[in-house]
């Protein structure tokens, strides 16, 4: 059973993601949907699912306006030259179970979807109000790129950006540049659905422990008996997300224009303005606030290394005080 | 090894164009042997890590490189590597060119989310401007929270001084390194003659090492007690730093190690100009991180060279030389916003835009870059820099 609109909603709540939510009338094109938010003055998306000759399903999730060559994407992606084709329609209802015309990077909440890959424009990256389907093509919402990231978090997605039109050359010397983004596994399109981990960048483990572990849960394909939500565990240590200065810096200012625009009426005309004014804003301030972070961050290890070096100290003190 | 005597000399205690003009850059990559800075490069490197390249990378300050391509492959394949980078304390007034390599640090740090050391030679410095040892260590120290106030992450950042850290594994790989070098070849790198004190001549293998993981066991070393020789290190430095390494990377197979990559940048033009010198002794040839916004505008205002023409109406008529303006030159180096430089150099180069307005423009950028490092400076206490230059190991380097 696929996920509802209002599930998916309530999801997004549960996790503090600021969202707007717009209902009109079915659409089936990007066009369509323009004419009912386009002057919202968000970004809007056009989403496709891509499939290769080994079954393995993408999403691509790109702004109406760039230039999406598959030819050039499946060389990127390491598939030779005419790997990539549209999926068919059944893949919509059986791998995303979502209307036609309504290919989203939420459907990824399915465990049907589990294997699919997502490659999601970099022009979104730090960007107030985009616009997607919310599993059903009669409602758009808008939030802001970190809301989508902490969505794609939250079920173990690790949220990555592409520059779709890049046109590298593929060779010898220059290794396919997306090839992390192929699945590792097809999706089974049974019953009783594995449990194949989600599609991870090459990033390396911080500590010899945490390596152990994530070796252990790749490896591992055990057969989750359908009905379960048993979402992979987040194999990142907490206090790196927390001491990330970029991430932070980035989450506080999306709080406060999403705060901001909360304040105004959501269905103000004055919406376009208000997106590239806190564009604006955040260009202005990002650099200072990063800064100001680090500072922080710095200052915060060094009253505490200085600590941990008096308590030996003092350890050391007490040891031959006993003696 | 005599240099021609009308070329340019171009080395880590001297850097003179040719007839005192301009350095000729393609020659100088040429005379090294190292690679020009592709765009391709550049997009590799914005595709890599997910965000725009550093402004320096765009503008091409940091022009030329070694290997820096294998770093890239690397990266790719999800392997790891380490950045080094240093500065010889010899003042305590910092300008604005010696914060470029810093600047572009601390952007490959964040980028590729990768541990630095960074090294103060104090000890070089004693040397070769006859320093008390004891000022040496101060103005390292002091160097040393300019530094931080950079933005450098304590969790992945050890900085060292060279009186302070030689020893140990270190100092076996200087040796290593020492063997490997006979006293010709320093002669020919380096210009030394036989006039030279013994220290300055032996002095190379301690900034050749820093490039090899092993002469830092209690970052690199794992639980037991083994560095992985295989660890690439990458070194952001101007490029008259370039003999030191071209000798690491000559030495470095020889002693089962492997080669440190190079990214290099040109020279940070002084304020009169780029035939002008950057000294100490003139406190107008550059913006010093402790200038106030009254020094700011009076050095630009007075003492940037400009390329605009003598009256408004030949301005108007022919518009400026970007080649030789100053202003343009710095907001190169400092005004992020591509399409802005691109509109003041359309309309400054056409006469459109007076020298005024330029200078107008880079003070407020110049501004904004002293500010904020002043008040990320104030924060840096000598604690934060025991902390820093501690001997301790940084688990979270690569997270």
């Amino acid at each position: 059973m696929g996920y509802t609109k209002e599930q998916l909603l309530d999801r997004l709540k549960e996790f503090e993601i600021n969202f707007a939510s717009y209902d009109h009338p079915v659409v089936l094109t990007v066009e369509a949907q323009a004419k009912y938010v386009g002057h919202l003055g968000g970004l809007l998306s056009k989403n496709l699912l891509l499939k290769d000759k080994k079954h393995r399903y993408y999403i691509i999730s790109a702004l109406t306006n760039t230039n999406v060559d598959l030819k050039v994407l499946s060389q990127r992606l390491g598939l030779g030259k005419g790997g990539l084709r549209m999926a068919p329609e059944e893949a919509l209802q059986e791998i995303l179970q979502v209307p036609l015309g309504c290919v989203t990077p939420f459907a990824l909440i399915n465990e049907s979807a589990g294997t699919v890959s997502l490659l999601l424009d970099q022009g979104f990256k730090s960007k107030e109000s985009c616009f997607f389907h919310p599993l059903s093509n009669d409602t758009t919402i808008s939030l802001s790129s970190s809301g989508l990231e902490k969505f794609l978090t939250s079920i173990g997605r690790r949220p990555a950006y592409v520059d779709l039109e890049a046109n590298p050359s593929v060779g010898k010397d220059n290794p396919p540049d997306l090839a992390a983004f192929v699945p590792s596994d097809a999706p089974a399109l049974s019953a009783s659905i594995e449990k194949a981990t989600p599609i991870q960048l090459p990033v390396v483990n911080q500590t010899p422990e945490n390596l152990k572990s994530t070796s252990g849960k790749t490896s591992s394909k055990s057969k989750v008996p359908s009905g379960t939500t048993e979402k992979p565990k987040s194999t990142v240590n907490p206090l790196t997300e927390a001491t990330d200065v970029e991430k932070l810096v980035d989450s506080i200012i999306s709080k406060f224009a999403t705060a901001v625009q909360a304040e105004k009426n959501p269905n103000d005309l004055q919406k376009e303005t208000e997106s590239s004014l806190l564009d604006g804003v955040r260009k202005r301030i990002t650099t200072d606030l990063q800064m100001q972070m680090m500072s922080f961050k710095n200052a915060a290890y060094s009253q505490g290394f200085h600590a941990g070096v008096e308590a030996v100290g003092i350890a050391m003190k007490n040891m031959s005080f006993r003696s | 090894m005599a240099e021609d005597v009308d070329s340019q000399v171009v080395n880590p205690w001297e850097v003179t164009a040719k007839d005192g003009g301009k350095i000729d850059y393609d020659k100088l990559i040429e005379k090294f042997g190292c690679q020009r800075l592709s765009d391709d490069i550049v997009q590799r490197v914005e595709r890599l890590t997910g965000r725009p390249a550093h402004v320096f990378l765009r503008r091409g300050v940091f022009f030329a490189h070694r290997d820096f391509n294998e770093i890239l492959d690397l990266y790719e394949r999800g392997e790891k590597f380490y950045l080094y980078t240093g500065r010889g304390p010899s003042s305590e007034a910092l300008h604005l060119g010696h914060l470029v390599p810093f600047m572009f640090t601390k952007y490959l740090q964040d980028a590729f989310k990768v541990p630095l050391v960074i090294q103060l030679t104090d000890d070089e410095k004693c040397m070769w401007k006859n320093l008390a040892v004891e000022e040496s260590k101060r103005l390292a120290r002091e160097n040393a929270k300019d530094i931080i106030a950079c933005g450098f992450d304590i969790t992945r950042t050890f900085i060292f001084s060279d009186f302070n850290y030689l020893g140990g594994a270190f100092y076996e790989n200087m040796v290593k390194v020492a063997n490997c070098v006979t006293f010709n070849k320093v002669v020919g790198i380096f210009g030394f003659t036989p006039e030279d004190h013994i220290g300055k001549i032996s002095f190379p293998p301690v900034q050749a090492v820093p490039s090899f993981p092993s002469s830092f066991p209690h970052i690199f070393s794992d639980k037991n007690n083994k560095v992985n020789n295989n660890l690439r290190c990458l070194i952001p430095c101007a490029i008259d730093q370039d003999p030191y390494f071209r000798m690491t990377r000559d030495v470095a197979p020889r002693i089962g190690y492997q080669k440190p990559s190079l990214i290099e940048s040109s020279f940070f033009p002084a304020l009169q100009g780029e035939n002008g010198k950057m000294s100490a002794s003139d406190p107008n040839s550059a913006i010093y991180v402790t200038d106030s916004l009254k020094d700011i505008k009076n050095k630009v205002n007075r003492y940037a060279f400009s390329g605009g023409q003598d009256s408004i109406e030949n301005h108007r008529k022919f518009g400026a030389n970007l080649e030789v303006d100053i202003p343009i030159k710095y907001l190169s180096f400092f005004l992020d916003d591509d399409p802005e430089l691109e509109h003041i150099k359309e309309e400054y180069g056409s006469g459109r835009m007076l020298t005024g307005q330029v200078k107008a423009r880079l003070i407020e950028v110049l501004l904004e870059l002293v500010e904020r490092h002043r008040k990320a400076r104030a924060l840096v206490t000598d604690e934060m820099v025991d902390a820093f230059m501690a001997v301790r190991p940084l688990p979270y380097m690569f997270s």
